[in-house]
């Protein structure tokens, strides 16, 4: 059996992380090599939880070699964990403290306009997310984790959920694709993650089969808070069977479509008229409409390219789409001024929105608007309009008050 | 610790004698009021230069030797050539090559590539440097490495030393881009052109002995006169004074960073919401990629107001020039041009004016246009719960920034540091920061990406800030975060000699650097 195992990442780009290599030995004390810049500032506490994890695991021989980039007590905890279960194979897992900022639920029908995708094994990307606020927060155990490190990007994942503050963002996992992904679940779900992406979905089965795990995990440690499910549709099967996707669960509230790996699937190229995923995206939107959930479209990969991005969005928002993934906090404040409500929209909203109040004033069952009669789900879209309004700045929170003056 | 150290105004322990020289404790704030005359250097006369007006000399040592340069003399720099400034490094191997020993260079600004410098530290050639440290030559001077102790000014402060005879030049050693055979010159030409040459005016107008260095003769008479002749000794001309590509930065960039982004935009917003952002306003933001961004939203705000700024004070950039060209702004004074945009601006455009900071901030002058300033974006290092805050030093202990203009522009008449709570764990927000560089009296805003806390003393900007969405917290409440996110910070281990003194604005010691063991 190895007795030196490693863990993290070094180099000059790497920051808020650390390289841990650790050697079990049979006799001595805990000896602890620490490098870093911050060495003379937080030396004691980076040995000090070197020690505390160690002794959690029972290990009372050992050489520490840390090259440290000033990684946070959660990451550092992370890596000492990894190295520790290479050499032990111990289940035992080092929990951070849950920040009690990190507890709350999230509604079925919250906004899902912009959710920010983290590699899961990178610290430094996790740290401020938040401060960005994107609706949803997604740490990624999927494709921005290489298969070798998979172990290692759970640990810090779980820790991320725990101890870093999401700042009122949805906490979302990208799970691996099944049925690898039913494995992480096992360390994500105990830790209020409010929702979890599937990639590549294909089958109504799948989320019965992710459905049932969750909730096991769930009953198992006591979790309340529901976990909601966003199956990503990245093939051609997948968007035939979009709809039984969107019914197999009640916990199913988006459909999300991944178009790298569509257009892979079809035999063809990504382009930025996008004609060649237009029936994948009108056929998620339907799929997802029919079955009464949010639709969220791909990501826009080019980065720098804003006035491209808000074009896209544009574009998505008229397909009937809700939101969409984002890989660049500087994309988070385009996406929601592109799919706030236009002037037209929040004109008509208003007008309706004012008729039902005025109907519920004069104590009236039925709301009209001139002489057309308005369904009560015309009036909830209405209403949800002029919330994104108001969210978006577009109009005051008080704007009943001078309506119409 | 010295038996000579007595506290100062700002609780801080510091000698009475640095260098041999009497040190007088930081007093408070407009406490210091020193009384007499201006120093002035000997009377020359006409009967000892040239009639024909030709002062060229083809080296600069044999400049330096007709200068007199011996042992203990003062030699002054500007660093207008930044880190491509060939001058300096040369005028000290000239020394060391004479033999000569215990030069106090004095400096506007050290850069890295002065780095060569160490080694005459080290063989006593230098007995040390007033001015600034920076990089490795702080990292050198922290570890004890100098003879004497390092002291540190501010750009107004250099300004005051010189005039109050603090600091007395003997050898002005003043590279230019071009000059004539009578010593005018400027930095807006040559092969290292450079903008302006503003900081040289205390050297050229105060030193004892003045020598113009430049590798672009040109025809009697160089215009504009930066530098004029009258004051000039000698013009050595040498075969290369600078690195054209280290001079200037090509470009000047906004930051790509999005937490720094986002705390531009707090900063942009802070500045609307509470009224200092205003038709006419007074400006000035450096060169840093937050400062950048600020600039440049805070123009998009003047902009979609139809507002103007009346002037902005530069280091200016490709950024202000795109305000001054498009009307947001209708003046630039300048004090050193940044990039190449700023360098074209200021020999085109007749509102982009020369403005050294000799008359912008100088304690002994009769007013200083930094206090007519509405709206000053200053960065730190570290900030504590009292808005003291620090520039000159990291939390670890080390030396390794110069002052600036920081401390003269702290007497804007509102001061915001924009900077992160925490940089790569370590808290910018302290109990107590490092070293005190400015007395908090003078602080008014931080922002940070997780909130802005305005100092107490400005109950109208707290006043102004509410009801604005603004996330402003208290000063302890950002501490607090950053301590939870970050950890406790221990206390590193820094030593009782001093090996560097902090100056304010008027010559008093605000605060003291003391030794690490390597």
């Amino acid at each position: 059996m190895a007795t030196i195992a490693t863990a993290g990442n070094k180099g000059k780009s790497v920051r808020s992380d650390c390289f841990v290599s650790l050697e079990l030995t049979t006799k001595g004390s805990i000896e602890i090599d620490l490098t870093s810049k911050v060495k003379n500032l937080f030396g004691d506490a980076i040995t000090a939880t070197c020690h505390e994890v160690l002794h959690f695991y029972g290990i009372e021989h050992a050489i520490v070699t840390i090259e440290d980039s000033g990684a946070l007590d959660y990451v550092l905890a992370a890596r000492l964990e990894y190295a520790i279960k290479q050499l032990t194979g111990t289940g035992k897992e080092f929990l951070p403290r849950m920040l009690p900022q990190n507890t709350y639920a999230t509604a079925r029908d919250r906004y899902r306009r912009s959710r920010l995708y983290l590699p899961g094994n990178t610290p430094k990307l996790a740290i401020n997310a938040g401060l960005h606020h994107p609706d949803g927060l997604i740490l990624d155990l999927e494709d921005s984790v290489a298969p070798a490190k998979k172990d290692e990007a759970r640990i810090l994942v779980r820790n991320t959920l725990l101890a870093c503050d999401f700042y009122g963002t949805e906490r979302m996992v990208r799970i691996n694709q099944m049925p690898l992904g039913l494995d992480d679940l096992e360390m994500m779900i105990p830790h209020n993650v409010n929702l979890v992406l599937l990639p590549k979905c294909e089958s109504a089965d799948e989320i019965k089969a992710l459905e049932t795990k969750i909730e096991g995990v769930k009953t198992k440690h006591n979790c309340n808070n529901p976990v909601w499910i966003m199956p990503i549709i990245e093939s051609a099967l997948g968007v035939m069977k979009a709809y039984e996707i969107a019914t197999a669960s009640e916990h199913v509230v988006a459909l999300a479509i991944g178009l790298e790996d569509y257009t892979a699937d079809l035999g063809t190229q990504r382009t930025r008229e996008g004609t060649e995923s237009f029936f994948a995206r009108c056929m998620l939107v339907n799929a997802a409409r029919a079955a009464g959930i949010q639709a969220i479209d791909s990501v826009f990969s080019d980065v720098s390219n804003m006035e491209a991005l808000r074009q896209n969005v544009l574009t998505s928002k008229s397909l009937g789409f809700d939101g969409m993934g984002c890989i660049h906090p500087r994309q988070i404040p385009i996406i929601h001024d592109a799919f706030a409500p236009n002037d037209k929209e929040i004109d008509k909203a208003q007008k309706i929105v004012n008729a039902f109040y005025k109907a519920e004033e004069q104590g009236l069952g039925v709301v009209s608007l001139g002489s057309k009669m308005i369904d009560p789900p015309v009036v909830k879209r209405a209403q949800r309009t002029i919330h994104m309004a108001i969210e978006a700045k577009k109009i005051s929170a008080d704007w009943r008050e001078s309506y119409g003056k | 610790m010295a038996n000579n150290e007595v506290k100062n105004a700002v609780g801080r322990m510091v000698p009475t004698q640095i260098n041999g020289q009497e040190a007088i404790p930081f007093k408070g704030l407009n406490k210091h009021r020193p009384t007499g005359r201006k120093f002035g250097p000997h009377i020359p006369t006409t009967i000892d230069y040239p009639t024909d007006g030709n002062k060229v000399i083809h080296s600069l040592k044999e400049a330096l030797q007709k200068a007199g340069l011996r042992d203990g003399m003062t030699i002054s720099t500007h660093h207008h050539l930044r880190n491509g400034d060939l001058v300096a490094n040369e005028i000290f191997r000239i020394a060391h090559d004479m033999g000569i020993k215990d030069l106090v260079w004095f400096p506007s600004a050290s850069f890295p590539c002065h780095e060569p410098v160490i080694e005459y530290l080290k063989d006593g050639t230098i007995h040390h440097i007033e001015g600034s440290m920076n990089g490795p030559l702080g990292r050198f001077t922290t570890r004890g490495g100098m003879k004497g102790v390092g002291i540190l000014r501010s750009h107004g402060g250099r300004v005051q030393a010189v005039q109050d005879g603090e600091v007395k030049i003997d050898i002005a050693v003043l590279a230019a881009p071009a000059a004539d055979k009578f010593g005018n010159a400027t930095g807006q030409r040559g092969p290292s052109a450079c903008g302006v040459l503003g900081y040289a005016k205390p050297d050229y107008l105060y030193a004892e002995n003045v020598i113009v260095v430049t590798d672009h003769l040109v025809d009697f008479p160089c215009f504009p006169m930066e530098i004029e002749g009258n004051y000039v000794d000698s013009v050595a001309l040498i075969d290369k004074i600078g690195i054209p590509e280290k001079i200037i930065s090509g470009t000047t960039r906004i930051t790509k960073s999005p937490d720094r982004l986002l705390i531009a935009d707090l900063t942009a917003r802070f500045v609307e919401a509470t009224g200092m952002l205003r038709d006419g306003c007074y400006m000035q933001s450096g060169a840093g990629g937050t400062s950048l961004a600020i600039g440049y939203f805070t123009h998009q705000i003047l902009k979609k107001k139809g507002w103007k700024s009346r002037l902005g004070f530069g280091g200016s950039t490709q950024y202000m020039v795109n305000m001054l060209e498009d009307g947001t702004m209708e003046h630039i004074l300048d004090a050193q041009a940044f990039d190449l945009e700023a360098v074209r601006s200021i020999s085109e455009n007749r509102n982009h004016h020369q403005y050294p900071v000799f008359n912008a901030y100088n304690f002994h002058s009769k007013g200083n246009l930094t206090s007519m300033m509405d709206i000053m974006i200053l960065g730190a290092t570290e900030v504590d719960v009292n808005f003291n805050g620090n520039v000159v030093t990291h939390s670890d202990g080390y030396m390794l920034h110069g002052i600036g203009g920081w401390q003269n522009c702290l007497h804007a008449r509102n001061v915001i540091l924009p900077v992160p709570l925490f940089r790569d764990r370590i808290p910018v927000i302290r109990d107590e920061v490092t070293t005190i560089v400015g007395p908090g009296e003078l602080i008014d805003v931080i922002v940070t990406e997780r909130g802005i806390a305005i100092n107490p003393l400005r109950q109208d900007l707290l006043d102004a800030a509410k009801g604005s969405g603004l996330p402003i917290k208290t000063i302890e409440e950002l501490k607090a975060e950053a301590d939870r996110i970050c950890g406790k910070v221990s206390k590193p281990k820094i030593g009782d000699k001093v090996v560097g003194a902090i100056k304010w604005v008027d010559g008093t010691v605000i605060d003291v650097v003391r030794n690490i063991e390597a």
